[in-house]
């Protein structure tokens, strides 16, 4: 069929008009929203540091969608592909959900439960402090600390983290703690 | 930041160098596009032609680990074409000072300065001349050879355009261009800011790179001022809180320098860090440094003990000793450590020579590890190369919850602290990290309290009130009460001063909250986590302020979103965007104005009331900022280094080649079996190829959580290496190869990006090539690993191992931050 640009517009324009006329009217309005009755919370993404602003929608205890945030003056509402990717952060079957455990020379992990692990943890730690620790240095100099365990982390802390770790670990007496901003 | 990321909008020209934004902090390049549609000009100055390079209005390459060498050039052109902003530099520079005349400049000291001696420099011909009353020595006109001005302008005559192509290999006539078009803005209306990143940091003379700029800002008037500033633009999304809050071994939270063992008692630490000035207008902000040090003292460990106590009970590092990141892996490797926590961290990936860091982790008999994710530090065990049957140590992999599953603030590069909330609950049984932490803590402090042990104490006192335990035995750690001890309260009924206003009173109840960091005590009545962040839980959560809309200054420091340390203030050293009459330099851009009795707009930084005569920058002891430099190990002026692995014999500027101050880990007796180096004295020709590691967007880091999204695993799912044309022609290499990078420390496989966004070098004659490779991958994630029943597999996998496999163990000269952005491999087809 030969058909001139005139002429194919008019052919689509009257099928549209052929379609329009089949829907039921219910159907002509757009599908509800996916954030439709989601609970909203606000967020900061967790990857560089520009602190862009995300809107993190919710229902039933999931996440249903993550989008930038118009009411941040920083970010406008836009994120980059990292920022935009949140929602695969939390619906994500990967996640570590369990405590896992791999003993000395052992091949595998194995599924731990949180008492036990702290526990385990807790006693190596005083182990490993009071083995190590020094009261004082070669020259006599008080120095009261741990110099057999070491510690890294982490910039991916929130702020009031960040404040308790380094108190947990200065009350050990390490003095080996850095963290990302060394590197 | 000195600035923050909406007022890179104010400046007339950005400088790009050192750091790609387009590519990694993409949200940030709004605000360049804001600037460039008001007219400003970018400059992008990189070894690449980046993302951000072809946003840019001119783009330079220049030979990795030759920036100096450039801003020196840059320095010399400002003052030989009087480019410099006179007022400025003279009234709040330390320009004006004299230094002692017995200070030898590299120039005429075989490219070190005076005082070298056995890598180490005694400082003492760095000093300023003094009068009788201690006063420094200056001269206004700064005509005096001695004073800063001239010193630095002899300095930096060495650094013609010239020979700072033949460093380089940026031609002249971009160089000339670039050096015009930023020194244009060293008038009063006119700024700009530079932009940089680990480009600039990871190197041996990573802090001169970082001061040269500085210096170049100080300059032109361009610190202080919005659209200016030097922006460190941070990698990660709270590595400026984990740094204020003190996660390094050499400070304190707060910037509190970490007690030395020959500090013996509290008021001897005080005596010795508190910083003091002969200079009758300065305000020197730091001799506040006690109250911020009670402060803290009271916060690890409330009332519990005496301030005396507690400074006692803490632990000490040697004088002169360094337990920064390369050393304590150097110490792991040889067997120091029994215990290692990795939290939030993948050293396996992140750190340089991972080879050495995995082999370290064998050493230990434990390791405890919090992810979101399986990683190659938990796993470290079955990685490549190693023999699980043969390895001692035990791992706990813990689980932890992800940023919108659990509440907290974070700051980002502008120090706009933030507040998140919690959206849903971690998966399975995992936990928010304050959660574990806290369990953890009461586990040993049960054990101490039980069993005792060493210096007991500093672990059952420390004071810990969080938040209650719950129904099932476990702590609850509740973020606002924390965030109120980082503010700091007033621990008992007091009446104070107001500091600002001096014979009016205000009475405190005991549990009050410290208003601002102005209102602390030395005597242990206030306590306070961290000083900078007082004033940002009072009454209320500041941080979680949303008012996003208001703007009264026009300029874009919406004050009411969010709260920014310190005080709120938006714009660091304000005080100097004002002249010393009290008025703007730039009424269209004032960050402050006097209103006849009080400053209005930002929260002023320094400012004294017009014509008090107080210099701005308070927070150096004589209260100007300083050109000359005197407080790094590796000079009081930037002098071009080549990086320790070079493809260059000779340093074009001096017969002294490398940094005289780094700390070599090849070395008898210094690092171990594994630190090896290629082309140090000379050229290797067995790695002829400058290599330098970077980032992109779909990717963070070591991958450590996107190479688990599958949408961005997907879009970035392989380990690369880019190159030149004319390499890859020389190498016979096609775009799309496997190809073979290899450094004396290892190997690495990548599919090879053949683009013209390298371009050969011309060095001094010679040709030399520059590869880059991305750091974001590891081999947890690949489909060719072993798998044990029940292990994690990516939806995605992605393919290739760690960047810092090839990365020496070498860093800067003053933060020892390792040199990944310049070191040599080669690269060949598989």
């Amino acid at each position: 069929m030969d058909v001139s640009r005139r002429g194919f517009l008019k052919i689509a324009g009257g099928t549209l008009a052929v379609g329009g006329i089949g829907f039921r009217p219910s159907l002509a309005h757009a599908e509800p929203l996916k954030i439709q009755y989601a609970k909203e919370t606000t967020t900061i993404c967790p990857y560089c540091s520009v602190g862009c602003s995300i809107i993190v929608s919710t229902r039933n205890g999931k996440v249903v969608n993550t989008e930038g945030d118009p009411d941040s003056p920083i970010n406008r509402g836009s994120l980059c592909t990292k920022g935009g990717s949140i929602y695969q952060m939390a619906n994500n079957e990967n996640r570590l959900g369990k405590p896992l455990y791999r003993a000395p020379y052992a091949t595998e992990w194995k599924e731990v439960d949180w008492e036990w692990t702290l526990d385990r943890i807790a006693e190596n730690v005083k182990k490993s402090r009071d083995k190590s620790f020094r009261a004082t240095n070669d020259k006599g100099e008080v120095v009261n600390r741990t110099e057999g365990i070491a510690s890294v982390g982490s910039a991916a802390l929130d702020n009031e983290e960040c404040f308790v770790y380094q108190k947990f670990l200065r009350g050990l007496g390490l003095v080996y703690i850095e963290h990302q901003a060394r590197i | 930041m000195t600035n923050h990321w909406i007022d890179i909008r104010n400046s007339d020209v950005i400088l790009i160098m050192g750091s790609n934004p387009a590519s990694n902090h993409p949200i940030a390049f709004k605000w360049i596009t804001a600037a460039m549609e008001k007219g400003a000009k970018v400059i992008c100055v990189d070894p690449r032609f980046t993302q951000s390079a072809a946003k840019s209005h001119i783009y330079a390459p220049l030979r990795s680990g030759t920036d100096i060498a450039f801003l020196g050039g840059m320095i010399k052109y400002i003052l030989d074409n009087k480019l410099y902003f006179e007022e400025y530099v003279r009234n709040y520079t330390n320009a004006t000072f004299l230094v002692n005349p017995d200070l030898k400049l590299p120039g005429d000291n075989n490219g070190v300065f005076s005082g070298l001696t056995d890598g180490k420099y005694d400082k003492s011909t760095w000093s300023y001349q003094t009068e009788g009353d201690g006063r420094i020595k200056k001269d206004p006109t700064m005509q005096d050879p001695n004073c800063v001005f001239q010193l630095l302008k002899k300095h930096y005559s060495r650094y013609t355009p010239e020979v700072v192509n033949q460093v380089t290999g940026t031609p002249v006539d971009k160089l000339i261009e670039i050096y015009k078009l930023y020194g244009s803005t060293g008038t009063k209306d006119r700024s700009a800011v530079e932009l940089y990143a680990m480009g600039w940091t990871q190197h041996t003379v990573g802090t001169q790179n970082i001061r040269t700029m500085c210096m170049i800002q100080l300059l032109l008037g361009n610190m202080g001022v919005p659209g200016g500033g030097v922006a460190a633009m941070r990698g990660e999304s709270n590595v400026q809180g984990s740094t204020d809050h003190g996660l390094l071994f050499h400070i304190w939270p707060g910037y509190l320098g970490t007690p030395k063992a020959s500090l013996a008692t509290l008021a001897a630490y005080l005596e010795k860090e508190t910083p003091s000035t002969k200079e009758p207008n300065s305000l020197n902000w730091w001799k506040n440094k006690p109250k911020y040090v009670a402060s803290f003292l009271r916060a690890m460990y409330g009332t519990n003990v005496t301030l005396d106590e507690a400074y006692n009970l803490l632990p000490k590092i040697d004088d002169g000793a360094n337990y920064s990141w390369l050393n304590l892996f150097d110490q792991m490797y040889k067997g120091k450590f029994t215990g290692f926590f990795a939290w939030g961290m993948n050293p396996a990936c992140s750190g340089a020579h991972s080879n050495k860091v995995r082999q370290a982790m064998t050493r230990l008999d434990w390791l405890v590890n919090v992810n979101l994710f399986d990683n190659e530090t938990g796993s470290f065990w079955r990685g490549p190369g190693m023999d699980p049957k043969k390895i001692k140590t035990e791992v706990f992999l813990l689980p932890c919850a992800a940023s919108i599953e659990k509440e907290g603030s974070i700051i980002n590069s502008g120090r706009w602290n933030q507040w998140r909330y919690k959206a849903i609950n971690p998966p399975g049984v995992a936990l928010p990290d304050g959660d574990i932490t806290s369990e953890i803590y009461f586990k040993v402090k049960g054990l101490y309290e039980k069993e005792g042990g060493p210096n007991a104490d500093a672990i059952t006192k420390l004071s810990w009130n969080y938040g209650p335990k719950t129904f099932d035995g476990h702590f609850h750690f509740d973020p606002h009460a924390v965030a109120k001890e980082i503010n700091g309260v007033f621990l008992e009924d007091k009446t104070v001063e107001n500091p600002t206003k001096p014979g009016e009173f205000k009475e405190f109840k005991k549990g009050d909250p410290v208003p601002t960091f102005a209102w602390l005590q030395d005597d242990g009545s206030t306590s306070s986590g961290c000083w900078v962040y007082c004033g940002s839980y009072t009454d209320k959560n500041m941080s979680a302020r949303r008012e996003g809309k208001k703007d009264p200054t026009g300029i874009g420091l919406y004050p009411e979103w969010a709260w920014a340390w310190p005080v709120n203030r938006r714009i660091l050293y304000n005080g100097a965007s004002v002249d010393p009459e009290g008025n703007p330099w730039s009424a269209k851009k004032a960050a402050i104005k006097w209103s006849g009795d009080k400053w209005v707009g930002d929260v002023p930084d320094g400012a004294g009331n017009p014509g008090s005569g107080r210099p701005p920058f308070i927070m150096k002891p004589d209260g100007v900022a300083s050109i000359f430099g005197p407080g790094l190990a590796d000079g009081p002026f930037p002098e071009h280094y080549e990086p320790l692995e070079c493809p260059v014999e000779k340093n074009v500027l001096s017969p002294q080649k490398n940094n005289p101050t780094i700390k070599r880990f090849d070395k008898p007796g210094v690092g171990s079996d594994l630190d090896v180096y290629s082309g140090v004295d000379s050229c290797d020709p067995k790695y002829p190829f400058i290599c330098a590691t970077y980032r992109i967007s779909e990717h963070w880091q070591t991958g450590v959580l996107t190479r688990w999204c599958p949408w961005l695993a997907e879009m970035q799912p392989e380990m690369w290496c880019e190159m030149s044309k004319e390499l890859a022609k020389e190498r016979g290499i096609s775009n799309g190869d496997k190809v073979i990078v290899s450094s004396p420390r290892g190997q690495v496989e990548c599919v090879a990006i053949v683009t013209p966004r390298f371009k050969p070098f011309n060095i001094d004659g010679n040709i030399l090539h520059e590869v880059g490779i991305p750091w974001h991958f590891g081999w947890i994630t690949t489909k060719d690993r072993s798998y044990n029943p029940g292990d994690k597999k990516a939806e995605v996998f992605t393919r290739g191992d760690a960047a810092n496999l090839l990365v020496p163990t070498i860093g800067d000269a003053n933060t020892t931050i390792p040199e990944s952005k310049a070191f040599m491999v080669n690269v060949v087809k598989k």
